[in-house]
């Protein structure tokens, strides 16, 4: 029985608090080191904002979900258990995680709380959502955004645990868990340091005509128009000169953002457990819109409703939405 | 896309005028907001971290002047300067008015204002990223905060400017 929890991100207490208010069942967020996969500059929380976080929340009835989803190096995993360590003595009421080895510790040192295996590990196949929920005991799968809801149905068929799907957000869809376009440009890894494109490698140059090109470690990756909508400075998303294509194209993804809010039924028919909203990184005015959005919505079509929901596009990446290969694997 | 109004743009007859006469009326009142600001949130400058210390330009567009920012709680910086005297600065906000200061109280969302051209940010990204960040952490609004110092006059200057803002980029039902 899909109950569609609403999951959403918070990158500060007091975008957490925003959550929790506007109708979070559940809010995620992490630390302010590597242990997460939004490790951007001033995100994030300290031990003692976290403890102060899920008091709040739990006081409200919503859970609170610790992302511990990126990828210790070989040899350095005490900054991950530690974190572990601290998200259990606070109360956390589940673990996102990606990587077996930092699933295996919170099996084994926490087995009274739960493990949601993140988007990072990559596991689309029902083999392999079994082998976490058969080695680690993970309760729920956030499932990669590569899958047609037909095929997240039958998934969900052949697998012991709960389903949790994206909903909104940033359309990032190269293989999760295993990009390594950021660490080719700036050295610095998406997966290990939890930073795609990170801050201090970027950089947007404003052309005399209006024009802004959007730099990373040097390159340029895109160039905007003077009336053109822009996007993540991400490499995945960038546009690129080829032979075949001189003016420029985007070789991998878009700026687009995906927005199923028109698929809400069908998800929870397919039987998804959670709905999952992107953005941790993003401000209380997003978390507060989006929230809300998605709470009138899900409550409608529980009560049996036909579910009217704001339009969300000016919130969107360039001012443009999809609905992925939720829809179709020909969505590009 | 904003209008631009780069340091170099050339000034009107009069206009240099203007914004010396505009900062110098307006910088009691930013010392004051400043000062005030710091003394209530003070959490604000831990996720400034290492740039507490970085020089920002803030630049509303449609009015005759910029801000300097220099949020080191030490030594805190928040001036009027005319463009053509501006410092040099790690990073630039541009916007329109409003933008910026519904931005300040997350009125509005920062990345939605950036992909719709809204918004412009030059020279140290993660500079401006951890100002946003550290923004938007804090609780209340700081418009309504730095408007209730100076009364009646200030809130009804305040209503003022937000019914004359168009809220372009909220959601619809929101708006």
């Amino acid at each position: 029985m899909s109950l569609a929890e609403l999951i959403c991100p918070a990158g500060t207490p007091a975008a957490l608090r925003t959550a929790v208010d506007a109708g979070a069942d559940a809010v995620y967020c992490g630390f302010q080191d590597a242990t997460n996969a939004r490790n951007f500059p001033g995100l994030n929380f300290t031990p003692d904002e976290l403890a102060e976080a899920v008091t709040y929340a739990h006081a409200r009835g919503t859970k609170v979900l610790l992302a511990l989803n990126t990828y210790p190096p070989a040899g350095k995993v005490d900054l991950w258990r530690h974190a572990a360590d601290t998200g259990a003595r606070l109360g956390v009421d589940a673990f996102i995680v990606a990587d077996m080895g930092v699933a295996d510790y919170i099996a084994r040192m926490y087995p009274g709380v739960r493990l949601h295996l993140s988007v990072q590990a990559a596991a689309s196949s029902p083999e392999a959502i079994r082998y976490y929920c058969e080695n680690f005991g993970v309760k729920r799968v956030v499932l990669p955004r590569i899958l047609t809801i037909p095929e997240i149905r039958q998934i969900r068929r052949e697998i012991p645990c709960e389903i949790e799907t994206f909903i909104f957000g940033n359309h990032g869809l190269m293989v999760e868990g295993r990009c390594s376009l950021t660490n080719y440009l700036t050295g610095q890894s998406t997966n290990m340091d939890g930073v795609c494109s990170p801050a201090s490698d970027v950089e947007y140059v404003r052309d005399a005509d209006g024009s802004m090109s959007s730099q990373l470690a040097g390159f340029t990756i895109d160039r905007f128009g003077p009336e053109e909508k822009a996007g993540y400075p991400t490499i995945c998303k960038g546009r690129y000169a080829a032979p075949h294509r001189p003016e420029g194209y985007y070789a991998f993804e878009e700026p687009i953002s995906l927005n199923l809010s028109r698929l809400l039924p069908d998800l929870i028919e397919a039987g998804v457990h959670a709905f999952k909203i992107e953005g941790r990184q993003r401000s209380k005015s997003y978390v507060r819109g989006v929230v809300r959005a998605f709470r009138a919505a899900v409550d409608d079509i529980k009560a049996g409703r036909e579910a009217n929901i704001a339009d969300l596009i000016a919130l969107t990446e360039g001012q443009k939405q999809t609905q992925g290969a939720f829809e179709t694997k020909k969505w590009r | 896309m904003i209008p631009t109004s780069e340091p170099t743009a050339r000034l009107r007859p009069g206009e240099g005028a203007i914004a010396r006469l505009a900062c110098l009326v307006l910088q009691p009142v930013l010392t004051r907001v400043v000062r005030r600001v710091a003394a209530r949130h003070p959490s604000l400058f831990a996720r400034l971290g290492p740039h507490q210390a970085t020089d920002f330009l803030i630049d509303p567009v449609e009015l005759p002047f910029a801000l300097h920012l220099r949020p080191d709680p030490q030594a805190l910086v928040f001036r009027a300067v005319p463009r053509d005297t501006a410092p040099q600065v790690g990073a630039t906000i541009r916007g329109r008015f409003l933008l910026l200061l519904e931005l300040i109280d997350a009125e509005q969302d920062g990345d939605a204002a950036f992909f719709s051209r809204d918004l412009e940010i030059s020279g140290d990204t993660e500079a401006v990223v951890r100002l946003r960040n550290a923004l938007d952490d804090m609780d209340g609004s700081l418009a309504e905060e730095a408007s209730a110092m100076f009364g009646t006059p200030g809130r009804a200057v305040l209503a003022r400017l937000r019914r004359a803002y168009p809220d372009a980029t909220k959601p619809r039902e929101y708006a």
